[in-house]
């Protein structure tokens, strides 16, 4: 009875507004008059999905997916990194541990919209981090951290799902190779099973010669993202140290005890004691980052603002469709897109950690 | 008992005063919401505007809505979500030209105002140019409180007779004396972020259209294949070769430092920019700073007008069009003006109230040809507006003109242009 009223809340607030969002992305409501009282609106099934994906005006989307892949690949990455190396030197120190603990999650209290603000005056390709090297006599960077239109690991998307079902695959292999190293024949054959059927897939459609468009449209890593990745990282990886921190003193003495008494020497405890015993936090850890970094918007929006398609992401064009374009079906298929993608990383997540608690 | 008798009389009188009071101020009529994304720079000339208001109807009690930032991207978002909401403002900031027609008037969201306009005698005061920017076959949908000239190209003229150039008549000439001002380790043109791109491409392409081209460009008799678009689109390539490499992490503002400081040699932006430099750089009209049409558009004026409009459903109607007969008057014009740098939509303003640059404006306003902005908001609706943006970024990207071309086809023919 207690909980009555909140879950009757998030039935309507959360729930209801996902249907309605769902309903809205598979109609055509956007065109003309789009604002009207009672606009016309009709369905259209999956066209709006249809057009985001291969449609040649929404190059745009396919460039934001790609930059949202990579930066959540490298913001996730250096973020764990930086945050387990600092989380070890502090956990080293004698003295001073609460100054440098408080001095590295102080970034985390942060808006994202006043760290994006600063960093761009940082990155401005006139001042800032430029002109740091000048300070030892060294030449100026040239180096445009926001405005570059370099882009390395170039790819075709119109062979997007190749490059998947690859993913999927090396994955799956990997897994099957644990299972099969561990002796789990079940396991081992099922996920077999789905590397040759991938495989199998792979192998007709690269014969065939199917591709998703029909003319080749390059997307790849702009190195513009890289400015925003330094700010993010700037701001979370206090918060995997946090994390770290907490793990690396939950590990007890004993442990770390009985090794030493094998004869293991300083970096063997913490390479084969500590760091096995982090993995957990690791999970944890990449399903918060990973699920903060597919929403981003805010930092971007305030680092380079609306229009900045190097370094744009699906959440920015979809707030652009919906509230600038008045193509509000277009804008929620873009959030339906996002939804499906943050729930495919936490969905497991969740899913294992109430086996856990089962258990 | 004595104190019991003065207590009710005491209450008595306040309710009598009370009473009075709210029939008092229903009497002169209640509130006035005003929309806007007036603040920070732009507010001082809003909150003149109030003030007049407020001395001509005291009665009535002004609420100034702001949404502050990114050139009204999120005031837009507010408005949008409060009209589909069913809570519409009184009035309005917004664009005038299709950013209002192309989203509230096809959506039967505005008033027509053509009445207004006959009482208020505007259609002698106003060019027909631009009532007809304003207007649908269906009415005139929105008041100008102000005209911004978008295709104005700055300069210093000291640099340019130390650097021995002039002030180049076509974009030919400027390509013929951009490479030795490159050679000289100065930039030849200063461009910013990505609107700025689409504010530079607009002047290109009227100088290589001309203004008959470019209205058909925008009723749909023009295609955006067509032969001469597409060498508009060439043209902006090669002179985008002349501009920084460092453009789109600019601001606007820090494209017109580089021409005051003598890193660029001129700069293609809105005459915001020359209230920037009189206010802010504290530089002097002529002698500081210079300006001329943009090279090829001399004679033509590029506008852009913030507006207000009369939503359909508005609480206080009346006060609204209260609010939108001062802002069409010669004195409201001249009130709001010379405070936000920009000059009267009226052709018999007041001219000793403006600065140098303005009074050049104002006389170019009277005697040019007057043709609406693509990159704010006349000739294009929003969805083309925000499409355009991704266009400009397959240029920018691929610096294929066919490509953007065809791209700018497809926008245009999903967003209804022309139709």
């Amino acid at each position: 009875m207690i909980i009555l009223p909140s879950i009757a809340l998030l039935a309507i607030f959360v729930y209801g507004f996902i249907g309605q969002t769902l309903k809205v992305s598979l109609t055509d409501w956007g065109r003309e008059a789009a604002l009207a009282l009672h606009p016309e609106i009709s369905y259209v099934g999956l066209k709006n999905y249809h057009e985001l994906f291969t449609g040649f005006l929404n190059m745009r989307f396919r460039q934001d997916l790609a930059n949202m892949f990579f930066f959540t690949l490298a913001f996730v990455g250096l973020s764990l990194f930086v945050g387990l190396v600092l989380a070890t030197l502090i956990d080293q120190l004698v003295w001073g541990e609460t100054f440098f603990r408080t001095v590295f999650l102080y970034p985390m209290s942060l808006s994202l919209v006043v760290t994006g603000t600063v960093w761009r005056w940082l990155l401005q390709p006139r001042g800032g981090i430029n002109v740091l090297p000048t300070l030892v006599g060294l030449p100026a960077g040239e180096f445009l951290w926001l405005s570059s239109r370099e882009q390395s690991l170039v790819f075709d998307w119109s062979h997007i799902l190749y490059y998947i079902c690859i993913i999927v695959l090396v994955v799956m292999a990997f897994m099957a190779y644990g299972h099969h190293r561990r002796g789990e024949r079940q396991q081992f054959r099922t996920k077999a099973v789905i590397s040759a059927i991938l495989m199998g897939i792979l192998v007709i459609g690269v014969a065939g010669g199917i591709t998703l468009l029909d003319y080749p449209e390059e997307h790849g890593f702009n190195k513009a993202i890289w400015g925003v990745v330094m700010a993010a990282v700037w701001q979370m990886s206090g918060y995997t140290m946090a994390l770290y921190l907490a793990g690396l003193r939950t590990i007890s003495d004993e442990l770390r005890e009985a090794a030493r008494v094998d004869g293991a020497g300083k970096f063997q405890i913490y390479r084969y004691v500590d760091l096995p015993l982090l993995k957990p936090i690791t999970v944890s850890a990449v399903v918060i980052l990973g699920h903060i970094a597919l929403k981003i918007f805010d930092l971007i929006f305030a680092m380079a603002g609306p229009d900045h398609v190097p370094t744009s992401v699906p959440a920015i064009t979809m707030f652009l469709k919906t509230f600038r374009g008045n193509e509000l079906a277009v804008g929620s298929s873009i959030g339906i897109i996002l939804l499906i993608l943050v729930s495919l990383l936490i969905i497991p997540y969740l899913a294992n950690s109430f086996k856990t608690g089962e258990q | 008992m004595k104190i019991s008798r003065w207590l009710r009389f005491a209450i008595v009188c306040a309710a009598m005063v009370f009473v009075f009071a709210s029939v008092a101020q229903a009497a002169v009529s209640g509130k006035l919401e005003i929309f806007s994304w007036w603040a920070g720079d732009e507010g001082p000339a809003l909150e003149a505007l109030i003030d007049k208001y407020e001395k001509m109807y005291p009665g009535v009690n002004v609420v100034n809505s702001t949404v502050t930032g990114g050139a009204g991207v999120h005031a837009k978002a507010v408005l949008k979500t409060r009209l589909l909401g069913g809570d519409p403002p009184d009035t309005f900031q917004v664009h005038a030209g299709q950013e209002l027609i192309g989203t509230w008037v096809v959506a039967d969201r505005m008033e027509d105002l053509t009445k207004l306009y006959e009482q208020e005698g505007w259609h002698n005061v106003f060019p027909a140019d631009l009532v007809k920017l304003l207007s649908t076959d269906k009415g005139i949908w929105s008041v100008p409180v102000n005209i911004h000239r978008s295709n104005v190209m700055f300069f210093i003229p000291d640099n340019l007779s130390k650097w021995g150039i002039g002030v180049p008549a076509t974009w030919e000439e400027f390509l013929k004396i951009a490479p030795d001002l490159k050679a000289k380790g100065v930039i030849p043109l200063s461009v910013a972020e990505n609107w700025t791109q689409t504010h530079l491409w607009e002047s290109v392409a009227l100088s290589v259209l001309g203004p008959d081209k470019w209205e058909k460009l925008w009723n749909g008799e023009l295609s955006w294949k067509s032969p001469e678009v597409i060498k508009a689109w060439e043209m902006f390539g090669d002179i985008l070769e002349y501009t920084n490499a460092d453009a789109s992490s600019l601001s606007w503002q820090q494209a017109t430092d580089m021409v005051v400081k003598g890193q660029a040699a001129f700069n293609i932006m809105g005459d915001w920019a020359a209230g920037y430099m009189t206010t802010t750089l504290k530089l002097k009209p002529g002698t500081g700073f210079g300006w001329a049409a943009s090279p090829g558009t001399n004679g033509i004026f590029m506008m852009l007008s913030d507006s207000f409009g009369l939503p359909v459903g508005c609480p206080n109607r009346e006060n609204a069009i209260a609010w939108l007969k001062m802002l069409g008057s010669r004195d409201g014009q001249d009130a709001f003006n010379p405070l936000k740098g920009s000059i009267s939509a009226r052709t018999d303003s007041d001219l000793s109230k403006y600065d140098a640059y303005l009074q050049s404006a104002a006389n170019d306003w009277r005697s040019n040809k007057i043709v609406g902005s693509l990159a704010h908001g006349v000739t294009a609706n929003e969805r083309f507006m925000n499409d355009f943006a991704t266009v400009m970024e397959i240029f920018l990207q691929t610096k294929n003109a066919k490509a953007a071309a065809n791209a700018a086809e497809a926008v245009a023919i999903q967003a209804g242009i022309g139709r």
